[in-house]
């Protein structure tokens, strides 16, 4: 299964473990994610469903297409990491 | 007299109290944090902030302990856009996004309704909690309006509802300031709105448009709650008076230093008493000569006093956002907060001033505890 790490920085706010969750997309990986961490949801997508403007994910080191609809595929093997941009920082 | 004061600011919540040797900072929270509203309920005491982080976006955090601890609460959401919605075309040519920018604005509801609170935000929607922000849901009848799609942003890239005024006699009667969308009411609690108010002026637009609700730029509407048909409107550009609850408004011309600004205060018994803080209009947006000087009327807006004492005189830039400025329920205290992290209160209704701080963070929002 795919592993899903979080960056420290949301640490304070909502408590992220790593953990492995099945998904062959990042939305199913994420939504499998975030059935344990509901709260978690809301930190990372918008209330379209959308990844943040300011967040970013990689996968194995290279950062997803599909910020809309987060269809970019995850191997069972992948190392899924979500991270603040580094823009969004003047808010 | 109110003898507690919350301060947000763009890296905490500064709470104020009054105690034998005058005002200090009691409590910071959410420190480091951007704390861009707070609301105090006078029914329950409870405090509700928002917060905006860049990246994690806006949240809600309410305290039923005057602000020793504090929990996370909903945040407003907006429903997903249908796949088949086909805007139609607003002022600046792009469709509204449907998706919470900003909290822009909180309200109690009226006394007859416990745990109702109302929550204005950009890009334009309202929402309101039955249950002191557990649950949040937007009001469909404003948002559905084919008028709201007009709504322009004035600053901001979108619009939004800055001002929510309940009036005490009726909590269904409730008016909206909309930065760019004018002025609306409600009678029957959202069922229903009105845009409306014959005179509100906007100079920005071309000739045949100026006097259209619609367009107008209310910076702040503030209403005297004794006499609730007395309303007060910080406009783009100028000052407002109604005196038969928005339906109609007279413009008060020629203030000095200016009729621009952003905030205004409403006197809590006497509807012909205002506090304004002008600023030079209105994309340099600084004090007038440097000067920050407070502008009360006490009739009507007939005349204005320009009050300077115990404020900055010289090389004084400091912008005074549109919540940054509160008055409490006697009338005689007052206080505001600046862009360059000044704070100053009276207690003789604006006569003298004390500066409580010049090195706060940027402020956003000062409320009284009433």
């Amino acid at each position: 299964m795919p592993t899903v790490r979080f960056t420290q920085n949301i640490q304070r706010h909502v408590g992220c473990p790593t953990r492995e969750v099945s998904g062959a997309t990042i939305r199913e990986t994420l939504d499998n994610y975030f059935r344990a961490h509901e709260q978690a949801r809301d930190y990372v997508l918008d209330d379209q469903g959308k990844l943040r403007q300011h967040m970013a994910i990689f996968i194995n080191g290279n950062q997803i297409q599909d910020r809309e609809n987060l269809g970019d595929p995850v191997t069972p093997d992948a190392m899924v990491d979500l991270v603040q941009a580094l823009s969004g920082g003047i808010q | 007299m109110s003898s507690r004061c919350h301060v947000a600011t763009r890296k905490g919540l500064f709470t104020l109290d009054r105690g034998k040797s005058g005002w200090s900072i009691a409590r910071v929270s959410f420190t480091g944090d951007n704390c861009t509203l707070v609301m105090h309920d006078p029914r329950n005491g409870d405090l509700i902030a928002t917060l905006n982080h860049g990246h994690f976006g806006v949240k809600m955090h309410r305290s039923r302990d005057g602000g020793a601890t504090w929990s996370e609460i909903a945040t407003p959401k907006y429903p997903a856009k249908p796949a088949d919605y086909v805007p139609k075309v607003p002022i600046e040519g792009k469709a509204a996004d449907w998706s919470l920018k900003l909290v822009w604005a909180l309200a109690p509801g009226g006394s007859d309704e416990p745990g109702v609170v109302w929550c204005g935000t950009l890009p334009g929607g309202l929402f309101r909690s039955e249950n002191s922000g557990e649950s949040w849901e937007l009001n469909r009848p404003l948002w559905d309006d084919p008028l709201r799609e007009q709504w322009f942003g004035g600053g901001a890239d979108h619009p939004g509802i800055h001002s929510i005024c309940v009036d005490p006699r009726d909590s269904r009667h409730v008016i909206l300031g909309i930065s760019c969308g004018g002025v609306w009411t409600t009678r029957d609690s959202g069922r229903t709105w009105q845009v409306g108010g014959r005179g509100m002026r906007a100079a920005y637009m071309p000739p045949e448009k100026q006097f259209e609700p619609n367009v107008q730029d209310p910076h702040m509407v503030a209403q005297c709650p004794a006499n609730p048909d007395t309303l007060w409107v910080q406009h783009h550009n100028g000052i407002f008076r109604s005196t038969d609850c928005a339906a109609s408004w007279s413009e008060i011309a020629d203030v000095k230093p200016s009729a621009f600004g952003f905030a205004v205060a409403a006197h809590p018994r006497d509807s012909d008493t205002a506090w304004f803080i002008p600023a030079v209009k209105d994309e340099k947006r600084y004090p007038a000569d440097g000067r920050v000087v407070v502008n009360r009327t006490r009739d009507g807006g007939e005349t204005f006093e320009t009050l300077t004492r115990g404020l900055p005189q010289e090389h004084a830039y400091d912008l005074v956002f549109r919540h940054a400025l509160d008055v409490d329920e006697t009338g005689d205290r007052l206080a505001f907060g600046s862009t360059t992290g000044s704070l100053w209160l009276t207690e003789n209704a604006g006569d003298s001033w004390q500066t409580l701080s010049s090195n706060l963070p940027p402020v956003y929002a000062v409320r009284f505890e009433k």
